[in-house]
């Protein structure tokens, strides 16, 4: 059995975190912790010394940990933290494999020939990590990627097992910042002693690893000093992989990426530039040569980020999609409406932007987006108008409908801006037990109008608990107009949502009101009194 | 065109009173006139058959200006007909148009573009949409220099676009507007709106000179539009009008406000009811 490829892993601890904290803005020495369906999905050093762990839930964990920093987990932001660290590391070291965002994983024939060593290597590997703005890698050197995964987790703890050896540097050279223990080398063969008295888990599923401990079988020693054949018996091709792997002979190699062409532009802007149409000026260029080098490789751009830094500090960053593909004009203008919003071109702004930087997000290559032989259709046409406009508005004045569930006419009816994908909503087919008959309005009001509707008597009508009225409705004034009688009317028709949440219960009672002009209003009467949704008109 | 002849089928049908005559006559004259189009080649769009037989000419043309004012259901019942036959339409300066009623009435939201708050600039966000999409619904945000409307409708035509305005607009081609509405389905205390019975009022330009009338069905009962038949069983209506003449017919029936009537008597379910408590 012949032991594995000799390997360097590069493991970069609580990146999650680390690539989080820098998005937002917070000390990664402060207790942080991400959070995926409601359970802690990794945190930062401070917050595991409170006590708190992977797959602990919200309410624990901040138990635990009172000053506890929650964010989402956000796998792309993950990936796309990572990139630069990939791509720094590529720099210096040739055929890099992601084993995952924070974990790098390369052949260690190269790196030690050219650095004339494994602690030379690791060495160099660290620095360059360090120079990133990864603070406390650790690099693990053994016979397979796994092992040497395992070899760079127990770098730092402390932990020699068997015959490896932590080092502390070039005794000859103790350059500052090398923290002991940051690499660990397991020596050539001693791959399997090294693995033996980790936990079984590592390897196997969870049902797999329960039916091994009840099998008494718990750490990997054990699990490798079982018969080969029989384990493949036993658990076929999956349990043989890990048998292999347990055993400190993976067959497995690194499969180093291609690195990706890089499309990105960045743009510093010295002195800041404070107005908006000056960034629009200064970046169109860029802009343009932007979409050129795509263009040379035959590839388009549906979807781009812009991230902009103003003198101040602030940073924001967003993702536009395009309904067919950007143009340099389309890049220039979808940086004017993240800084501008709904104000106009010539508005100042409130801080100067810095730095400026486009990141496609979603290239595709041409052929998918090549013009019919008679040119564009009409809905091309269209688009080039609608655009037009929404340069001319801003992102959100053109918009397109659809219909989405709820019970409220303005819940129903989802706005999109033009080009932008319609969010994800509840189903509109849904049976929304309250909502109302199939006649809809045709003016939905957007604020509410306040109305007045009184009885015979000239007092106000009102519901009382129980959902019954005071007095039947005489007569109807809307937004403060003259009072009309009442024709017909019906109701209370009781809408009653989300009682379990304060902030946002509702509960309101409808009437369907027709005045004496034959005009029809869709009146709802909550605490505050009486108001107009919709005019059936 | 000064001297009407007679309508051949008109004088079969010769019982009706004098003034029904006249009305039948004008209208065939109307259809005649709306056939011989003053401008060439304007083509008609697909309009809903419901409000086709409210026009003049029977369908909306290209480039014409159309006031629909009041109604934002009828301005639907305008958009509907292009709509459904594949066309792209736009609204724009009317925040409240309401989009499930719209995608009920038989307009394609795939095909439907809103500009909810074009602001001071509504007049160049128009002509932009007019350029690409043929048929825009606009509410004016302020006056229009009738040389800034002719301007316009000289864009509309070369682009063959329909423009229907909810507002004033100087030299409209036609104006559409509702005389009367009148729900049913909701009684005093109990029911649910339904279906209502409009009447629309046509004044143009030319080609309908004094003006009319057309009873309509906006929405029927089953969300669609329909026009309702004069000679069908007497509606709530049809009941009060003496015979033959609309302008009596509909006169009373605005003044009823100031003072009930005994001649509402078979109107509205609800109104006697209204009288006995205002009285």
């Amino acid at each position: 059995m012949s032991a594995g490829v000799r390997t360097v892993v590069l493991w970069c601890p609580d990146w999650p975190v680390l690539a989080a904290c820098r998005e937002h803005g917070i000390d990664p020495a402060l207790p942080v912790a991400l959070t995926e369906k409601g359970l802690v999905h990794s945190c930062s050093p401070a917050a595991r010394r409170d006590g708190v762990t992977r797959g602990l839930r919200l309410r624990e964990a901040q138990y635990r940990s009172t000053a506890l920093a929650v964010l989402e987990y956000d796998a792309a932001l993950d990936h796309r933290a990572f990139e630069p660290v990939v791509r720094g590391i590529e720099a210096i070291v040739p055929g890099v494999q992601v084993l995952r965002p924070g974990t790098l994983a390369m052949r260690a024939r190269g790196p030690v020939r050219y650095y004339g060593g494994e602690d030379a290597a690791a060495w160099a590997l660290l620095e360059a990590a360090a120079g990133l703005g990864v603070a406390g890698a650790r690099v693990g050197i053994a016979d397979g990627p796994f092992a040497a995964e395992q070899a760079a987790r127990a770098a730092g703890t402390g932990r020699s097992v068997g015959a490896a050896r932590a080092t502390t540097g070039d005794p000859a050279d103790p350059a500052p910042g090398r923290s002991p223990g940051a690499v660990l080398a397991v020596p050539p063969g001693d791959s399997a002693a090294f693995l033996a008295p980790l936990p079984v888990s590592l390897v196997a599923d969870a049902r797999t690893t329960t039916l091994l401990h009840r099998l008494g079988v718990r750490t990997l020693g054990e699990f490798a000093a079982l018969p080969d054949d029989d384990v493949r018996r036993r658990f076929g091709a999956a349990g043989a992989f890990a048998h292999d792997r347990a055993a400190g002979r993976e067959r497995s190699r690194v499969a180093p990426r291609t690195p990706p062409p890089d499309f990105e532009v960045e743009q510093h802007f010295e002195p800041p530039l404070e107005r908006v149409d000056q960034l629009a000026f200064a970046f169109r260029v860029r802009a343009e040569e932007f979409i050129e080098r795509m263009r040379a490789v035959r590839l388009v751009c549906t979807g781009i980020r812009v991230e902009l830094d103003d003198e101040r500090g602030g940073h924001s960053s967003r993702s536009w999609l395009h309904p067919q593909w950007f143009t340099p004009a389309d890049v220039v203008d979808r940086v004017r409406w993240q800084l501008q919003g709904s104000g106009t071109a010539d508005a100042g702004l409130e801080a100067a932007i810095v730095r400026l930087r486009i990141v496609p997000e979603r290239v595709d290559s041409t052929g998918n987006h090549e013009e019919g032989l008679w040119g564009g259709g009409p809905d091309e046409r269209v688009h080039h108008g609608l655009t037009r406009v929404q340069s001319m508005l801003g992102h959100e004045g053109v918009v397109t409908a659809a219909i989405g569930g709820g019970r409220m006419l303005a819940d129903r009816q989802v706005l999109v801006p033009w080009g932008d994908r319609a969010p994800e909503r509840a189903a509109a087919g849904a049976p929304w037990p309250g909502s109302l008959p199939a006649l809809a309005p045709a003016s939905v009001f957007r604020e509410r109008l306040p109305v007045a509707l009184v009885d015979a008597e000239a007092a106000p009508v009102a519901v009382d608990a129980r959902g019954a009225i005071s007095a039947p409705p005489a007569s109807l004034a809307v937004g403060g107009g003259r009072a009309a009688p009442v024709r017909a009317w019906a109701g209370p028709w009781p809408v009653v949502e989300r009682w379990w949440d304060a902030d946002r219960a509702r509960r309101v009672h409808r009437f369907q009101v027709v005045d004496h002009d034959g005009c029809a209003w869709l009146l709802v009467r909550d605490g505050e009194g009486w108001w107009a949704e919709a005019r059936y008109d | 065109m000064t001297a009407p002849r007679p309508a051949p089928d008109g004088a079969i049908a010769s019982e009706p009173a004098p003034a029904a005559r006249l009305e039948r006559v004008e209208e065939l004259q109307a259809r005649i006139r709306g056939m011989q189009a003053t401008r060439l080649d304007t083509r008609a769009v697909p309009t809903h058959p419901a409000l086709a037989s409210v026009l003049p000419g029977g369908a909306l043309r290209e480039g014409a200006v159309v006031q629909v004012e009041g109604s934002i259901t009828l301005l639907m019942a305008a958009l509907a007909g292009p709509s459904r036959s594949g066309r792209w339409v736009a609204v724009s300066g009317i925040p409240e148009f309401g989009v499930e009623a719209a995608a009920r009435f038989g307009i394609d939201l795939e095909r439907l573009v809103l500009v909810p708050d074009p602001g001071g600039q509504w007049l160049t966000v128009a002509a932009a949409l007019a350029d690409v999409i043929p048929v825009v619904a606009v509410r004016p945000a302020g006056r229009l220099a009738p040389a800034e409307a002719s301007r316009f409708a000289a864009r509309l035509r070369q682009r063959g676009a329909l423009l229907l305005v909810d507002g004033d607009w100087p030299g409209s081609d036609a104006r559409l507007e509702l005389e009367r509405s009148d729900w049913t389905g909701l009684e005093r205390g109990h029911g649910h709106l339904a279906e209502r019975e409009v009447v629309v009022r046509v004044t143009g330009r030319g080609e309908v000179g004094r003006g009319s009338r057309r009873r309509l069905r906006l929405p029927a009962g089953d969300l669609g539009f329909a026009a309702i038949d004069e000679a069908a069983a007497p509606s709530a209506i049809r009941a009060v009008e003496p015979v033959g003449d609309h302008e009596a017919a509909i006169a009373p029936e605005r003044g009823e406000a100031d003072g009930p009537t005994a001649a509402s008597a078979p109107d509205v379910v609800h109104r006697p009811e209204f009288a006995a408590r205002a009285s």
